[in-house]
């Protein structure tokens, strides 16, 4: 009995690890520099192509393709964010939805042109598929993998953000914009390096979600759902509260398929209702 | 002014002598169908097989020019569908009305082709009742029930009692499911679980952890192309699940030729039920997939691309039958009862219902030549849709 309980455990919370890499970029760019970004998803189908690229057509090995999809996504968005975005911090939320919502179109469009329609083929090397058994629970290897990435990711961040010389400066610029600029920070190029780091992380998740969900140009858009729970639930801008409710939506989704079929994907809407009920601004939000 | 008065009356003249002539020579087809959105992919293949079949035959039919109008409902959008068939009727007189991936959509449209009394080419939306819906309407896909109980009382004939299905939440699954559920029943066999998925669904380990602790004898699936029939193999090789040691059987999309590269060998063993693989043995097929992988790229046609190409060999024949005339009892009754061979194998249309009537051939997923394909071992001839035969009685 305690088998099937802990392989549901373990299967959602790989999956929220999947959904933690995918939203943590929007969390940040939302949280701290207060920017609705639709077209976050758009930044990780972008990494999730690069991925595909390299490796259908170019023969890299899969490991090596990611650090590019984190590179690709990430140069692209500072490429936007400079000409496009930056014109718009400080329009109204809804500008900045009509532009981003926009963008993730185009980025269908976009990807529809180039690589077709098609359901992108991906095969992981065998040393990331199938499973094994420890003690009558089922442990697949890539959702390991998943977990064991976002794991470090997020150490890396939380170090980055807390303890670093960038970081207290990004956290100064989020507090204080302008006492900020007083002090001689240079506000515009912390922002530009946060929103790649961020697009490039969902970059990465995009990459590392094509093994699970595969890739189609309609990926922008499926995913944007769950993103947008797990940063409203977490609360804005706060690694720690989109990495919980990351684990708490993921989990909840594999439990509620496992135990009540019934009530299918519905469970984790219920859960953010709940959830946001409890708390409005979500589970770490500050606001 | 002289001059502006002769050229009035010039183009006057010409638009005279020019249009009625158009009108005599063209039979405009509406296609109505999801070029953009989550389905433009099925789209994309369906009009493949369009053009590859005017490409062959040329675009004039009984001496009339073949004029295509193409709108895009851009996904599930009923209300947007029936308004551009209306549009179609309407402003542009289009004579016939063809396309259709999904069953909403199909339905929807059917209204317009029913009151308008306009021929209308089903090319690939599978739920069973959409021909019931206008009496000018036929199909040149599949209905899903048509596979799935075939696909029932064959699994039961050889040798399989006990089965778990798996099949998506909305109104093809159920079709599907109820299906092969009924028929295996009828025939004596034992479901023993079922499951209904979200469509909109990214991660089925869960739906799979379930099955397999129940540990049956075979799992029926039911998901629609796409994405998912490839996450959801994939899922079923990270659980463990061997097609060699559990039965997995399913419908055509499971092993479609996107889904087959995804899986590599975990697909192996894996049975399917369809009416159409581009590896079908025949001569006419083989032509077919060659040029169609010549046009575009190298990709294998699928259903929905032989979906495109008998549907457009459907108006085609049934004009010629009419000998050009397009009003919609006329073609309707050229179609009925059609008969003739498809890239797929010998197909017609049912001249009672106006369904189609086809071979459903059942598959295994084999290495052939070092890559894994459907390979057909058994068929079921001149299946018709079971809904609509028991609906009569």
């Amino acid at each position: 009995m305690i088998g099937p309980v802990i392989g549901v455990l373990f299967d959602g919370f790989a999956y929220g690890m999947l959904l933690f890499l995918l939203s943590v970029g929007l969390s940040v760019t939302l949280g701290m520099m207060n920017f609705v970004n639709l077209a976050h998803c758009a930044f990780a189908m972008l990494g999730a192509y690069v991925t595909v690229f390299l490796m259908n057509d170019l023969k890299w090995p899969f490991l090596a393709t990611l650090p590019f999809a984190f590179l690709a996504a990430a140069f692209v968005s500072v490429l936007l964010e400079r000409t496009l975005y930056r014109r718009l911090y400080r329009a109204s939320d809804l500008d900045q939805v009509l532009l981003t919502i926009g963008l993730a179109f185009v980025s269908v469009a976009v990807a529809a042109y180039i690589f077709g329609t098609v359901l992108q083929p991906v095969q992981m090397p065998p040393y990331l598929r199938g499973s094994f058994n420890v003690m009558g629970v089922n442990f697949a290897v890539y959702r390991l993998f998943l977990v064991a990435v976002a794991l470090a990711i997020t150490l890396i961040l939380v170090l980055t953000l807390e303890y670093t010389r960038f970081g207290a400066q990004v956290r100064a610029a989020v507090d204080n914009q302008r006492m900020a600029r007083g002090l001689g920070i240079n506000v515009d190029g912390a922002f530009a390096v946060t929103f790649a780091l961020g697009s490039g992380l969902a970059g990465l998740g995009g990459a590392l979600a094509i093994e699970i969900v595969g890739l189609d140009p309609s990926f922008a858009f499926i995913y944007l759902v769950y993103v947008l729970i797990v940063v409203s639930v977490g609360g804005l801008g706060s690694i720690g509260g989109s990495f919980l409710a990351a684990s708490l939506i993921g989990i909840s989704d594999v439990a509620g398929k496992y135990y009540v079929p019934e009530l299918g994907a519905f469970l984790i809407y219920l859960v953010m209702i709940l959830l946001l009920m409890w708390r409005p601004a979500g589970l770490f939000g500050r606001r | 002014m002289r001059k502006l008065v002769i050229a009035l009356a010039g183009l006057t003249a010409t638009a005279v002598a020019v249009s009625p002539a158009l009108a005599q020579g063209t039979v405009k087809v509406g296609l109505v169908m999801e070029y953009s959105g989550q389905f433009a992919d099925a789209a994309t293949q369906l009009d493949n097989g369009i053009k590859l079949y005017m490409k062959k035959h040329g675009d004039t039919v009984a001496g009339k020019k073949i004029e295509i109008i193409r709108k895009d409902v851009g996904g599930p959008a009923p209300d947007v569908s029936k308004r551009l068939a209306q549009e179609l009727v309407v402003r542009d007189n289009a004579d016939i009305l063809a396309g259709f991936v999904l069953t909403p959509n199909a339905l929807s449209a059917s209204d317009v082709s029913e009151q308008a009394k306009k021929f209308m080419v089903i090319m690939n939306a599978a739920t069973s009742i959409i021909t019931t819906k206008s009496n000018y309407s036929v199909r040149s896909s599949l209905t899903l029930p048509q596979v799935c109980a075939t696909f029932g009382t064959w699994a039961h004939k050889n040798g399989t009692r006990k089965v778990y299905t798996m099949a998506s939440d909305y109104g093809p699954g159920h079709d599907c499911e109820g299906a092969f559920s009924n028929a295996f029943k009828a025939a004596g066999g034992e479901i023993v679980g079922a499951v209904r998925m979200p469509v909109a669904n990214p991660d089925f380990s869960a739906f799979v952890q379930r099955a397999k602790d129940i540990n049956p004898e075979s799992i029926f699936i039911f998901v629609p192309g796409g994405a998912q029939p490839a996450a959801l193999g994939k899922a079923l090789a990270e659980r463990g699940v061997d097609p060699k040691k559990i039965k997995v059987m399913g419908t055509g999309e499971v092993t479609d030729d996107s889904a087959l590269k995804n899986m590599g060998d975990d697909a192996l063993g894996i049975l399917t039920a369809w009416h159409y693989d581009h590896n079908h043995d025949s001569k006419m097929n083989k032509e077919f997939v060659a040029a169609y992988k010549k046009e575009y790229g190298g990709l294998n046609p699928n259903f929905f691309a032989v979906g495109g190409y008998d549907g457009m060999h459907l108006i085609y024949e049934a004009l010629k039958k009419t000998g050009g005339k397009t009003d919609g009892d006329a073609l309707i009754n050229a179609a009925k009862g059609m008969k003739w061979e498809s890239p797929r194998g010998t197909m017609s249309i049912d001249p009672e219902t106006r369904d189609v009537v086809q071979t459903v051939y059942i598959r295994r997923v084999q290495k052939v030549g070092g890559t894994n394909v459907n390979v057909e071992f058994d068929k079921v001839v001149d299946v018709k849709d079971p809904v609509k035969a028991a609906m009569k009685k």
